[in-house]
């Protein structure tokens, strides 16, 4: 039997990494015609929807890592959440690199009009910004250089979340079914995070008025 | 059934001869409709080739002389949300729709009002070929040769009256034909609305055919309204109900969504939709890096632009 740390190492890290590659590697058949695969009539829009879809999933993965080890007791998934959160972030920068070039024909002036006149586009691309720099943080060297600091920094993964499924939501013409599914799974995942920080600060709140003549012997 | 009014003017007299080649082949297209009506005969997406050929003139002066986009992209990636709002849902689910026999009324400000078999209406009409600009509020286009006839040419024949300012188009309300109906994402039935100058503007068709063929479900048979110059969606589908008003009618884009889609909806680069841009469009059928500008009125400016004269565009967009 190999040891946790070995089992991540060789076995899980490489199958979820060679799954989180999956999506891009459809979407390449299909740009490529291999083995019959398309896009379809529309490829650019396929491909910019399906990247940001799938950027959206990953961030929603992320932040169920939390949750999940919590309920389950599997504390030691926390070491795939850097490269779940990372794959967020690369499909993110797909999506917009297909938006800029194939989408926009690298058109600088229509993409910046857009960034600054229409508010989906602001924030989404808000929300892209502010993956980049947890990225880039995601280091276990950063980790320990910002120390208590780098908490609350990733913390604004939930920013980046509430915007990215805020940009979806925007961007339908008229079917809000689906986006709307992904504002319930994002609420939950918050909602989750809100209940438990405020059972534990009532926890710690209420300590002090028991009595220590009153607690159960340990 | 009321009785069809015929032979109103004699410029709409159609010779004996071309009335027999052509009422030969509309049975022949509509008696290959009928048959594909049928349960057991219909497959769920027909192959192209069992919609029957229709016969038509080419019509020059009004086409554009551009490469029509590839059939398949035509009739499988569209908007017609009583199949489905994915632009794959109409060519998968349209088969339940029956365009045959297909009943359409006339009704409000005209002399003569009523309901009728299309069969009859379409007997007496010639059918041309326009092969147009089409461009979607979405900012996608396609270049469509569709086969149709002036829409003026038929309101002329019901005589509207000097009330008549509108005419309000309706799409059939069937949810058993058009399951996307049971879903209240849009008020159904859809209705669009056209001004009457609009209505007999000789640009302004009505579609019964596309790429020589009698025209499939996912696109609107039996008979569809195109006005080129207007974003997609006033080229309402499946057509039941023709009324000439004197208020102008409601569209349903703009009931759903008043601030984002007017009744106008003429293609402009210069007012953007609220969400996104229309100065330009993704050619579809048009592979990587095909985005083209779009053009005032979809190209059509010199033919509509004295239709909108002393109008402020960004108002009545």
């Amino acid at each position: 039997m190999l040891s946790v740390d070995k089992r991540y190492r060789f076995l899980y890290k490489p199958v979820v990494f060679a799954a989180s590659l999956v999506p891009a590697a459809l979407l390449a058949a299909g740009a490529f015609n291999v083995l019959g695969a398309s896009l379809g009539p529309d490829p650019v829009a396929r491909l910019l929807h399906a990247c940001g879809k799938t950027a959206l999933n990953f961030l929603l993965i992320t932040l169920l890592v939390t949750p999940v080890r919590q309920l389950t007791g599997f504390t030691h998934l926390i070491r795939l959440r850097r490269m779940l959160g990372l794959f967020a972030l690369f499909y993110a920068s797909l999506h917009f690199l297909v938006y800029l070039i194939l989408d926009q024909v690298l058109n600088l002036h229509a993409v910046l009009q857009d960034i600054g006149k229409r508010p989906y586009i602001t924030i989404g691309f808000t929300a892209l910004l502010i993956l980049i720099p947890l990225g880039v943080t995601s280091t276990q060297k950063m980790m320990r250089r910002l120390g208590r600091r780098w908490l609350r920094l990733h913390q604004l993964i939930y920013i980046a979340a509430i915007f990215g499924v805020w940009h979806y939501y925007w961007q339908v013409k008229r079917d809000v079914r689906e986006p709307l599914l992904y504002v319930a799974m994002l609420t939950l995942l918050l909602g989750y995070r809100i209940v438990t920080r405020w059972q534990a600060r009532r926890r710690i709140a209420s300590k002090p008025r028991v009595s220590p003549s009153l607690r159960p012997s340990e | 059934m009321t009785k069809l009014p015929g032979g109103i003017a004699p410029s709409q007299i159609t010779s004996r001869e071309v009335f027999m080649s052509r009422r030969a082949l509309l049975a022949g297209a509509l008696a290959g409709g009928a048959a594909a009506a049928l349960p057991e005969a219909r497959a769920d997406t027909p192959p192209a080739s069992s919609l029957k050929p229709l016969k038509y003139t080419l019509d020059r002066p009004y086409s554009v002389s551009l490469k029509p986009t590839p059939y398949e992209d035509i009739t499988g990636y569209n908007n017609f949300y009583e199949f489905g709002t994915d632009k794959s849902d109409p060519k998968a689910n349209a088969y339940t729709l029956r365009p045959h026999p297909w009943s359409l009324t006339l009704a409000g400000e005209a002399e003569i009002t009523g309901t009728y078999h299309l069969d009859d209406i379409l007997k007496t009409q010639p059918l041309e070929e326009r092969i147009y600009r089409f461009r979607c509020v979405e900012a996608w286009s396609m270049v469509i040769p569709w086969v149709g006839f002036e829409l003026g040419a038929l309101l002329r024949r019901f005589k509207p009256t000097s009330r008549a300012k509108y005419v309000e188009f309706t799409t059939l309300f069937d949810p058993q034909q058009m399951p996307g109906e049971r879903d209240s994402i849009l008020p159904w039935p859809y209705v669009e609305g056209l001004r009457m100058d609009e209505a007999m503007h000789p640009l302004t068709i009505l579609v019964v055919g596309l790429y020589g063929e009698v025209l499939p479900n996912q696109d609107g048979a039996p008979l569809r309204l195109i006005v080129p110059w207007k974003y997609g969606f006033k080229g309402i589908k499946s057509i039941v109900k023709i009324a000439f008003t004197e208020q102008q009618p409601r569209n349903t884009w703009n009931i759903a969504a008043p601030d984002e889609y007017g009744f106008y909806a003429n293609v402009n680069p210069n007012v953007p939709h609220p969400r996104w841009s229309q100065a330009t469009e993704r050619v579809i059928g048009g592979g990587w890096f095909a985005r083209q500008p779009t053009l005032m009125f979809n190209g059509y400016q010199n033919e509509v632009a004295n239709l909108y004269r002393g109008m402020d565009l960004h108002r009545y967009f």
